[in-house]
């Protein structure tokens, strides 16, 4: 929602700016509001937005075809979250967060700086909703920052929407360039009349 | 049409499309109401995500998330408002035609042993399982009706399982895909029976329409090129064809209208600019959905229906069934996919009856066609579901996939039902309707049976890896797109909703055209059927009608 009142704010500055073009102050007005300019996020800030693609690339990794970050399944959440998805919208909020907190408490960095390999590991304990659970004694306890249960659904709420972005149409803004249709060789999109099939075969 | 009218229809749906012919052909004035519009595959295209099968992101064919939404009552008691493109909503789509735009399409006739699941399986304890008040005979002209009118292709002389038939269908079968030839050829080998799916869709050009060029996006999607049959491309252009029957799209009904002697005058409505609306009608026939039905019947209650029109005796929205689908899965070293869809082509009907121990049954099929977001879900237990062995199992075996199902006959329970909510409203201010309850226990007897028969066929097929799929004992309420039950046909007005020709008890007027009057449900998807009985119920009022039968009280 931040980001939508931003964009209010832009737009109105857009409408002083249009009266102030010939004294130069077009485009450093909306700096001057605190609008970052070329964003690509609607919902997410720019910090959200990069743990969620690394988070992402964890689920469908990059091999001989495109992972999730670079199929542009980070803009396919997002995107969704300003439309049908909007009820999930406090859920990814607090849930980042969340995976924030656990982070920087068991492994001292952000999820971005961890290594590949702890990053998998600290996402198969979420999947087990162990970060929602107390913790073995002399580990980390990261029960405060969940509900219960709650790092296990968000998870699988997580994985879920990847899988529509990276496997759904390109048009909802995963799927770049048809990648998944490409690595599982399926004719895409449909060419009526051209590519059907023979007679009774 | 203006003014008053001789029938109204609410629902454009399998049942009411039939029905609305039937009437309009026999010279009554039809007002036929829809909430939705008129769609097409333009409208999405070959999207998975808006879909009618997969709608995580919306229903392609509504309804809405803005206007609609449901209470749902988990079995632990916990009630949930659900939106449209939830599967827990159960949604069955708003648009003319309904869910047979999208549908799979399966054109089955239940067998003679569905209409009587009570004499063929004695009493079963906690369940309200029942004969029909009619048998299949009954209904025999209507299924042949149904095939011929709508539209089926199909040959079941290798089904010695199938049920009596005094004329051939249409049009011949569809040839069978890779994994059905597969299949086909395994079941023989088992000593079992298997036989082409018969399908609501056109195998040759029919009445005008062409035949089918076999899209892998079928089932949940409307057709591009009209090869597929539903009410909203046969009957109802029929229906209006007659001049008899007028389409009013985009309403909403809300309620049953009465006069102070509690006998029934029409509908009220809210038209496509949200004004309210009135109509009124010598016969008000309902086919709005297993839940919107009742929903409708329950939001009518009035001082001489105080719980509801039809609901002296606590009946109504109860036994709300769907099917309990089971089956298996299997990964095959050669690939089985050869992209002609709809996909399901092959079954057997083998396990529909007289299975040791068990209660009913159910046709096994192959699946429809699996399309990828849906695919990324489908994995042997405990196979990861994300990570690079995921992508890599997508990537290797999107094309290996063998997959049978079956929808097993559940066995109706009392307390899996529809009412209102007490609280919450839709947009135009009506109670929601609410579902609650759960399914028999002694369902999962069915779904572990038939899930094992399921596993074992992919296995003799070939299957390196195979699962079973809905064999599990949790309690689960039913529903979905294959609603059915909870306006219950019956003899006895104590223990049902209407009498065997649908009409609403103590009332002189009312029917059902819908899912909702079906006892029981059959081993098999119950298009057809609702179809064929949407014939019967018009055929029974058309007939009284000319017979001088003006329906008063």
């Amino acid at each position: 929602m931040k980001n939508k009142v931003k964009r209010a704010e832009f737009l109105q500055a857009g409408v002083i700016g249009a009266s102030a073009i010939g004294t130069g102050g077009l485009l450093s007005l909306p700096k001057f509001l605190g609008y970052k300019e070329h964003s690509p996020w609607r919902f997410f800030t720019d910090e959200e937005g990069l743990v969620l693609e690394d988070i992402l690339e964890q689920i469908i990794p990059t091999d001989e075809w495109l992972g999730a970050k670079d199929a542009g399944v980070g803009n396919f959440i997002d995107k969704h979250l300003m439309g049908i998805n909007k009820v999930h919208q406090s859920t990814y909020r607090k849930g980042l967060v969340s995976i924030g907190e656990s982070c920087k408490l068991i492994y001292k960095k952000s999820f971005s700086e961890m290594s590949f390999k702890d990053q998998h590991a600290f996402l198969t304990m979420m999947e087990k909703g162990k970060l929602s659970r107390k913790a073995q004694k002399d580990q980390p306890d990261t029960v405060a920052f969940w509900e219960p249960n709650e790092d296990r659904k968000f998870f699988n709420m997580l994985v879920d929407h990847c899988m529509q972005g990276y496997y759904g149409s390109p048009r909802h803004g995963g799927n770049k360039d048809y990648v998944s249709y490409r690595m599982i060789d399926l004719d895409y999109p449909f060419i009526i009349g051209q590519n059907r099939y023979e007679e009774n075969s | 049409m203006k003014g008053h009218v001789n029938a109204i229809v609410v629902g454009s749906g399998a049942g009411g499309g039939c029905a609305a012919k039937e009437l309009a052909e026999a010279g009554m004035s039809v007002v036929l109401f829809e909430r939705g519009g008129w769609v097409t595959l333009d409208d999405h295209d070959h999207d998975e995500l808006i879909s009618q099968r997969t709608s995580v992101l919306g229903n392609a064919h509504g309804p809405d998330n803005e206007r609609y939404r449901r209470v749902r009552v988990s079995p632990d008691g916990k009630s949930r408002i659900v939106l449209p493109n939830d599967y827990a909503y159960g949604n069955i789509a708003a648009t003319v035609g309904s869910g047979t735009v999208s549908y799979g399409a399966m054109g089955w006739r239940f067998m003679p042993e569905d209409f009587k699941m009570k004499t063929t399986y004695g009493h079963v304890e906690g369940s309200t399982l029942d004969d029909w008040p009619i048998t299949y005979e009954d209904m025999e002209p209507f299924y042949e009706k149904a095939e011929w009118e709508v539209g089926v292709s199909g040959d079941d002389s290798k089904n010695p399982f199938g049920p009596p038939r005094k004329k051939d269908f249409p049009m011949p079968p569809f040839p069978l895909n890779r994994e059905g030839k597969l299949l086909h050829k395994t079941a023989k080998k088992m000593g079992l029976n298997p036989f082409p799916i018969p399908m609501l869709r056109n195998s040759v050009s029919y009445e005008g329409r062409p035949k089918c060029y076999k899209m892998r996006t079928c089932v949940g999607f409307a057709c591009p090129v009209n090869a597929k049959n539903g009410s909203h491309n046969t009957v109802i252009p029929a229906a209006i064809a007659t001049g008899n029957c007028e389409l009013r799209i985009n309403c909403q009904v809300v309620k049953i209208t009465q006069n102070s002697k509690g006998h029934l005058t029409g509908i009220e409505y809210y038209d496509d600019k949200m004004q309210k609306q009135t109509q009124t009608a010598d016969v008000i026939v309902l086919a709005a959905s297993a839940t919107e039905t009742p929903r409708l019947m329950f939001n009518s209650a009035s001082k001489h229906h105080p719980n509801g029109i039809g609901n002296r005796y606590d009946w109504l929205g109860r036994n709300l069934q769907g099917h309990a689908y089971c089956g298996a899965q299997g990964i095959f070293e050669n690939e089985t996919f050869d992209d002609r869809g709809s996909g399901a082509c092959v079954a057997i009907s083998d396990y529909n009856h007289h299975n040791p121990g068990i209660i009913g049954g159910a046709v096994l099929a192959n699946e429809f066609t699996r399309l990828p977001y849906m695919f990324s879900k489908i994995r042997p237990p405990k196979s990861p579901r994300w990570g690079l062995e995921h992508k890599k199992f997508q990537a290797k075996n999107y094309k290996r996939l063998g997959m049978v199902m079956g929808p097993y006959q559940e066995i109706p329970s009392f307390k899996a039902r529809v009412d209102i909510d007490p609280k919450v409203k839709d947009a135009w201010g009506m109670p929601v309707a609410r579902l609650s309850g759960h399914g028999h226990p002694r369902d999962f007897e069915g779904t572990d049976f038939l899930s094992k028969k399921a596993e074992e066929w992919l296995i003799q097929a070939g299957a390196v890896e195979t699962w079973r799929k809905g064999h599990h004992k949790h309690k689960r309420l039913s529903g979905g797109v294959h609603q059915a039950g909870t306006c219950r046909m019956g003899k006895d007005p104590q223990s049902s909703v209407c009498d065997k020709y649908c009409r609403v008890h103590e009332t002189s007027n009312l029917f059902i055209a819908d899912g909702s009057p079906l006892v029981t449900n059959g081993g098999f998807n119950p298009a057809l059927t609702i179809m064929a009985n949407g014939f019967r119920v018009g055929d029974y009022i058309a007939k009284e009608w000319k017979n001088g039968n003006k329906f008063k009280a």
